[in-house]
């Protein structure tokens, strides 16, 4: 098997980690709420989808 | 591989798998709305969608059966309840009240819908193993209903004495249901 001739630096591995990054989650507004919530799901505030309640939240 | 192999494993045995959707399918028809994951609610929906409709053909058949004239009183008895359809859809929902429910509430209520019995709503990932959640109703069970609020006179339970608990259940309830119905009934007549 072939192997690494060379150790590799911190440098050169953070340098190729700096691609590495995280990307934020659409979001959407609820039409009923006006929260932000995630596209395509009932909203987590209200409840609503649709027009249309679909779950009670919890902390309402 | 699995190309072009429909379903999915669900992490499960064959055995296991058909359990699972047998208690899904049995409790969406009971229920008429569940909550669950979307992976089994898409599982369930091809299994229930299937049932519906064989409920749904076999009212047809009975319709057709009457014009006809059967052969006997048994016949005409056994063609009314269901025929053969009945029989198989039994073999996967073991309950005797959710099959006659299937046969004759639902399969009426659905007649004039041509498939898509089902809605599976999106809500979004579970706290413990971020496991993306739905629920899955009945579409012609659920127009502009307001879901119950059980969860909410949960915590109240805990904290507040008990002579309160009920009566703060009891206003957001009756908030909820003040600011449903207008909209609620808009929806309704899709």
């Amino acid at each position: 098997m072939p192997n690494p001739k060379r150790r590799h630096s911190k440098t050169r591995g953070r340098k190729r980690r700096t691609h590495y990054k995280a990307t934020a989650p659409a979001a959407s507004e609820c039409p009923n709420c006006h929260t932000a919530k995630l596209p395509h799901r009932v909203c987590p505030n209200c409840g609503y989808y649709n027009g249309r309640s679909i779950i009670v939240p919890k902390n309402s | 591989m699995r190309h072009r192999k429909s379903g999915r494993k669900l992490k499960r045995t064959a055995s296991h798998r058909r359990a699972t959707l047998n208690a899904l399918a049995t409790a969406l028809l009971r229920h008429k709305r569940i909550h669950t994951t979307v992976a089994k609610a898409k599982e369930t929906r091809m299994v229930v969608e299937k049932m519906i409709t064989r409920a749904k053909n076999a009212r047809k058949a009975d319709a057709s059966a009457a014009k006809v004239g059967a052969s006997s009183e048994r016949a005409k008895k056994f063609i009314e309840a269901g025929g053969h359809a009945r029989r198989e859809v039994a073999r996967f929902i073991k309950d005797r009240a959710v099959v006659a429910e299937l046969f004759d509430v639902i399969a009426e209520r659905v007649a004039n819908r041509p498939g898509g019995y089902t809605r599976i709503l999106k809500l979004g990932q579970r706290y413990g193993d971020a496991a993306e959640m739905a629920v899955i109703e009945l579409v012609d069970f659920n127009a502009g209903q307001e879901p119950v609020a059980k969860k909410a006179d949960k915590p109240a339970k805990k904290s507040a004495p008990k002579k309160k608990a009920p009566k703060k259940a009891k206003g957001d309830a009756a908030k909820a249901e003040a600011t449903a119905p207008a909209e609620a009934t808009a929806p309704a007549a899709q």
